[in-house]
């Protein structure tokens, strides 16, 4: 065994039975990134699967301790790194918390969090879903998918700045109204979703193969999954209708009309349709918010203790000029407490508990990763299933190893 | 050029070698952090590393020509990189993306290495956070430049 893997507990070396220990990872195809799974086998059935995680510790909520509250959301954006918006968006609602703005965020910047959170959802669910297809053998699906999310990359390039990690969700709004043209290009990707939607479910859905490798495969019980604290799609899949976004809304989620799909198989197939309904429901989430784009409005906190002058009025008046160097130079201070505010991720409840000691940069930034505790129920679901089965699990958990090591 | 029946061409065996070897680098699948999600992107239909030749993701290490060395290396995997890199067959290049992967990138501190060519030498330093498909597809024809040249050695590419 591989000196890098963790080392074997006694009883696991002293065994005498036909069972053989097998690491898999860290650098593994369909691991989706640096997971490695120590497993113990009996010919080709999985007796026991312990998740090893760590080898993508990056210390991101450490560095955030050393950085401006608004610097700090340019690493925290990199945890989850296929839905970037939802990190920084639940980061944003925490500090606004603390600093009791919530209620004067302009109605604009929300639709655009909501629009970009709700796209951000289907640009990740289109890396799980191509991923999930090569995993099991059907190459094709990942080019329909990655073709979908280049789209909505597109819209988030134009409107932030950069493809992956536009930093566009602010604390106090957004870093600036979305571009001329943005809503016509965001007009075409709604007209396209439809079709596209359905050459996806084409693909796989009534697919036998795709059928066989999924059905009955890594059942989660809904009790499993609450004791896991598993949330998202893989809860949804095993029959809990627990959606953040309709528990404890923010942004204005009570204001969409949505449905919360859920199906009570509990299997790798149930949690497929889930998040394809999903993304079906994302999609409504968007049509709605592009038709409250048509009026104008401010998109940022009008409060030059938090928010950047606007660049007009910098050369006009010395308070700006000062409340832009002020802002810029040292940040702002946020008032000693602590929050605890929850976002609807794409794999489930992403949280932030943010501590402040009144200083300019956090005193702890605490995730709550969803993928980290998903992760864990590979543990309940793995035992008893094939080998080859082990990577329809995985997939159809969707873990992302920026959140789960951090 | 083509050359029809009864006529032969004359070329050095060094350089047909070189051609054959620059059109197909075979790249490891190792995917690390964010930009291993562009280097996913770069074999989608929109980007289509096939046009080089490099299309081919090697799982095993044993197959592949060159490293992508993918997002940030934490201090947990650097043995793990280094290991896979020393079980690649000569000859072999790497690509360090990102600002991670060629210096640490914005995270200095306790858990990442700061910089992938502390552990393994870099043909080609691509910066981005993470860089764009394009950038990655220029990177990989830099280094088919310098199998064709047989040189090797820390470039940037700037995009």
């Amino acid at each position: 065994m591989s000196v890098y893997a963790k080392p074997l507990s006694a009883d696991i070396v002293s065994r005498t039975d036909n069972t053989m220990v097998l690491s898999m990872g860290p650098q593994h195809p369909s691991t989706h990134g640096v997971l490695q799974i120590v497993l113990e086998i009996d010919s080709e059935n999985v007796v026991e699967a312990d998740p090893e995680i760590g080898y993508l510790h990056t210390g991101i909520e450490k560095t955030a301790e050393g950085l401006f509250w608004t610097q700090a959301q340019t690493a925290i954006e990199r945890m989850d790194y296929l839905a970037p918006e939802s990190n920084s968006l639940c980061y944003a609602l925490a500090v606004e918390k603390l600093l009791g703005i919530t209620d004067r965020i302009p109605p604009r910047a929300q639709i655009v969090r909501v629009l970009i959170a709700e796209l951000t959802r289907i640009a990740s669910h289109c890396v799980w879903l191509g991923t999930h297809g090569i995993d099991l053998g059907a190459i094709s699906v990942f080019f329909y998918c990655f073709d979908l999310r280049e789209n909505i990359l597109d819209f988030q390039e134009a409107a932030g700045g950069a493809r992956m990690h536009p930093n566009y969700v602010r604390i106090g709004g957004l870093n600036g109204d979305l571009p001329d043209g943005s809503l016509s290009r965001l007009d075409a990707l709604i007209a396209k979703f439809p079709g596209r939607m359905r050459e996806l479910r084409g693909l796989l859905q009534a697919n036998p193969i795709f059928q066989d490798r999924t059905i009955d495969v890594g059942y989660l019980s809904p009790d499993d999954a609450i004791q896991y604290g598993v949330t998202g799609p893989s809860l949804r899949g095993s029959g809990v209708a627990y959606d953040v976004r309709r528990a404890y809304p923010y942004c204005g989620y009570e204001s969409y009309d949505f449905d919360i799909p859920t199906r009570v198989e509990g299997d790798a197939y149930a949690r497929f349709l889930v998040r394809l309904d999903e993304m079906e429901q994302s999609m409504r989430i968007v049509e709605q918010a592009r038709r409250r784009l048509d009026t104008p409005g401010p998109v940022m906190i009008d409060d030059t203790k938090v928010a950047l002058p606007p660049k007009e009025t910098i050369a006009l008046s010395m308070e700006a000029l000062i409340h832009h160097f002020k802002v810029i130079s040292e940040g702002f201070r946020v008032p000693p407490g602590d929050v605890y505010q929850s976002v609807e991720g794409p794999r489930g409840e992403l949280g932030y508990y943010i501590v402040s000691n009144g200083e300019n940069r956090p005193y702890r930034v605490r995730t709550r990763p969803p993928s980290m505790y998903n992760l864990q129920a590979l543990k309940c679901i793995a035992p008893g299933n094939l080998i080859a089965d082990l990577v329809v699990m995985i997939g159809s958990l969707d873990p992302v190893f920026g959140e789960v090591d951090r | 050029m083509s050359v029809g029946p009864g006529q032969f061409m004359l070329a050095r065996l060094d350089d047909v070698a070189r051609w054959a070897q620059s059109s197909s680098v075979w790249p490891l699948t190792m995917g690390l952090a964010c930009c291993a999600i562009e280097m996913m992107t770069v074999t989608s239909a929109e980007y289509d590393i096939a046009r080089l030749g490099s299309e081919v993701f090697r799982s095993s290490p044993r197959q592949a020509d060159l490293m992508i060395v993918s997002g940030r290396v934490a201090q947990k995997m650097g043995p793990v990189v280094k290991r896979l890199y020393d079980q690649m067959a000569d000859p072999k290049w790497v690509i360090s993306m990102g600002a991670c992967a060629s210096s640490g990138g914005m995270f200095d501190n306790y858990a990442v290495i700061q910089g992938v060519d502390t552990i393994i030498p870099v043909d080609v330093y691509v910066p981005g956070c993470p860089p764009t498909p394009d950038g990655l597809l220029y990177a990989v024809n830099l280094i088919q430049q310098q199998i064709r040249q047989g040189g090797r050695g820390g470039i940037v590419a700037k995009a």
